[in-house]
C-alpha cells in the first residue's frame, strides 16, 4: 500500500498508463498528472495510419474527461514543468510549485531535426497538431517528398501514394528502417513501395529544404510541395539532465525502471534501460514499452520491490496492406533466417532474439511467447526443426 | 444509435450508445468502461480488448477476423467458445441491445 502523491511528467498514453496502473494497484494518495500538450491524452499510433485517412481526432482520445474524475487522477493540460527539484522533492511549472514524494518522467520524446538548410520549411508528425495539419494539406494533389524512410515515413507514404499524390522518400542509409529490422525485411518493403509507385532514393539524404522542393546529397533536386521530416527522435531528457541524473541517450534507470533517485522513476522512450535479455542498454519508442514500463513502475510503488523489468519488446507498422510486426530486439550484428516470404529469424550469439513477419500474427504471436521463456531456443534447436516455430 | 450492455466482471453494468461502424472497443473506450484496456487501439496488436459476447448475441457478432484466433491465444483469461476481441466487433443495426461480459483483467 502507498498513499504519497505521485507526479506524472508526461501524458502520453505511458505517462497515463502509469496513473491508471497505480489506481488499478490500489495506490491511495493523490496522483497528479501533467501534459504540456492541450486536451485529453490521445494514441499517437493512428497519426501516421488511420487518422490520416479518416480525420477522426475523437477516436485517439485514450479515455473520456469524466473518467480522470472517477479515478482520481488530477490531470493538468497544456503545462510545461520546468524543473525538478530533487532536494525539496517539488517540480515547478512558471511560478506554481508542486510537492511530490514519487516522480515519474514520461517525457518522450521530440522529432530530431537534422542539421539541413532550410529544414524549417519541412513538416512534422508527432502530434495530433501535426497530424492535422498534414492531413488538411493532402486534400489537394501534392508531391510528396519524405526525409527519412523509418516507419513514420513509410507509413504516411503508403497513405499518400493511396490517396494518388506523388510521393518520393529520401533515406541517407542504405536500407530502408535500418535501425529496426533486418537487410532482408528491408528489401521486401523496398519492393513494396515501389510497387506502390512510391520513389526511393536510398544512401541518398536530402542536404537542403528549398523554396521548390529538396536537394539530395547526389546533387539531384526533386520538386515537392510538402515535405515530412521523418528522420527519427531524440527523448526529452531535459529535466532529467538539469536535476542531475545520469541521461545518456535517454534518462538512465536500472532494471526496476528507477534512476539514482529512488524516488524518481522513468518510463517509455525518454528512458534509457537494460535489456533484459542481451544485457544492452536500450530505449525502446513503442506503446509496448511505454505501457509495460508503466505497469512495472505502478507495482514496484505500491507493492514493493519487484522483479526485474523483463518484458518481451514488441513493435508494429502498417504499411498499406501490409502489418510488419517485431517480436524481440536484434543487437547489431545479428544474423538472418529467412522463412519463406514472410518470416526473418533474427539470432545474436547463436540464440533466437527477434521474429520479423509481414501479414503473420500466428507465427509473431508464437515468437512473443517463445522469446519470453526463461530459455530460448537456440539456433541449433530452431535449424532441427526446419525453423518452423509452431514445433516448438 | 446503436446499444451495447458492458457487464464488467463485478457485475457493474454500462449501457452506451454507438454509431454504425464504430468498434464495441472504441465504444468501451469512450465510456471509460474498466474492464477494456484496449492497449494497441484497435491496431490487432495485443489481446487486452477481450470480451465474452453474451449467449443469445453471440451469432449476430459474425465469425472471428483473420488473425483475431491468434490474439486471444495471448488473453490473459480463459478463452471461450464465445471469446472476441472487441476491436474486430463492428456496429451494425443488427447488433442494437448487443450485450458483452468483460473478464476480471485483461493484462
Amino acid at each position: 500500500m502507498s498513499d504519497g502523491h505521485v507526479v506524472i511528467v508526461g501524458a502520453g498514453q505511458g505517462g497515463l498508463q502509469a496513473a491508471m496502473s497505480l489506481r488499478q494497484e490500489g495506490h491511495a494518495g493523490p496522483v497528479t498528472l501533467i501534459g504540456a500538450e492541450d486536451g485529453l491524452p490521445y494514441q499517437r499510433p493512428p497519426l501516421s495510419k488511420d487518422y490520416l485517412k479518416t480525420g477522426q481526432a475523437e477516436k485517439l482520445v485514450l479515455r473520456p474527461a469524466g473518467f480522470f474524475d472517477r479515478k482520481a487522477i488530477d490531470l493538468r493540460t497544456g503545462i510545461k514543468v520546468d524543473a525538478v527539484d530533487r532536494a525539496a522533492k517539488r517540480v515547478r511549472m512558471g511560478d506554481e510549485t508542486l510537492a511530490f514524494d514519487t516522480l515519474i518522467l514520461a517525457t518522450g520524446t521530440r522529432n530530431l531535426i537534422p542539421p539541413i538548410a532550410g529544414i524549417s520549411r519541412a513538416l512534422g508528425l508527432r502530434t495530433l497538431a501535426d497530424a492535422q495539419r498534414l492531413r488538411g494539406s493532402l486534400t489537394r494533389p501534392r508531391r510528396v517528398a519524405v526525409i527519412g524512410g523509418g516507419f513514420i515515413g513509410l507509413e504516411f507514404a503508403a497513405v499518400a501514394r493511396s490517396f494518388g499524390h506523388e510521393v518520393h522518400i529520401a533515406e541517407a542509409a542504405p536500407r530502408l528502417m535500418s535501425r529496426v529490422v533486418s537487410p532482408e525485411m528491408s528489401a521486401r518493403f523496398r519492393a513494396k513501395h515501389e510497387a506502390l509507385g512510391t520513389r526511393l532514393h536510398l544512401g541518398n539524404g536530402v542536404i537542403e529544404v528549398t523554396e521548390i522542393g529538396v536537394v539530395l546529397a547526389n546533387g539531384m533536386e526533386i520538386v515537392a510541395d510538402l515535405v515530412l521530416l521523418a528522420a527519427g527522435v531524440r527523448p526529452n531528457t531535459e529535466l532529467a539532465e538539469a536535476a542531475g541524473l545520469t541521461v545518456d541517450n535517454g534518462v538512465v534507470v536500472d532494471p526496476f525502471l528507477r534512476t539514482a533517485d529512488p524516488h524518481i522513476y522513468a518510463l517509455g522512450d525518454c528512458c534509457a534501460f537494460s535489456d533484459s535479455r542481451s544485457g544492452i542498454m536500450v530505449r525502446l519508442e513503442s506503446v509496448q514499452a511505454a505501457t509495460d514500463h508503466a505497469r512495472a513502475i505502478a507495482r514496484t510503488i505500491v507493492n514493493g520491490h519487484q522483479a526485474p523489468y523483463a518484458a518481451v519488446p514488441w513493435f508494429w507498422s502498417d504499411q498499406a496492406d501490409w502489418k510488419l510486426q517485431i517480436a524481440g530486439l536484434a543487437v547489431p550484428g545479428a544474423t538472418s533466417v529467412t522463412i519463406g516470404e514472410d518470416t526473418v529469424l533474427r539470432f545474436s550469439a547463436d540464440r533466437l532474439s527477434a521474429v520479423e513477419t509481414i501479414n503473420n500474427p500466428k507465427v509473431h504471436m508464437k515468437a512473443r511467447k517463445l522469446l519470453a521463456q526463461e530459455t530460448v531456443p537456440t539456433y541449433s534447436d530452431l535449424a532441427a526443426r526446419n525453423f518452423d516455430l509452431a514445433m516448438f | 444509435m446503436i446499444k451495447v450492455t458492458f457487464i464488467e466482471h463485478d457485475g457493474t453494468e454500462t449501457t452506451a450508445e454507438g454509431d454504425h461502424g464504430d468498434s464495441v472497443m472504441s465504444l468501451a473506450v469512450a465510456q471509460g468502461v474498466d474492464g477494456i484496456v484496449a492497449e494497441c487501439g484497435g491496431g490487432m496488436m495485443c489481446a487486452t480488448c477481450h470480451c465474452y459476447v453474451d449467449d443469445a448475441w453471440f451469432g449476430k457478432t459474425g465469425p472471428r477476423s483473420e488473425g483475431e484466433e491468434d490474439m486471444l491465444e495471448s488473453a490473459v483469461t480463459e478463452v471461450k467458445p464465445t471469446s472476441r476481441l472487441s476491436c474486430q466487433i463492428t456496429l451494425s443495426d443488427d447488433l442494437d441491445g448487443l450485450v458483452v461480459r468483460l473478464p476480471e483483467v485483461q493484462v
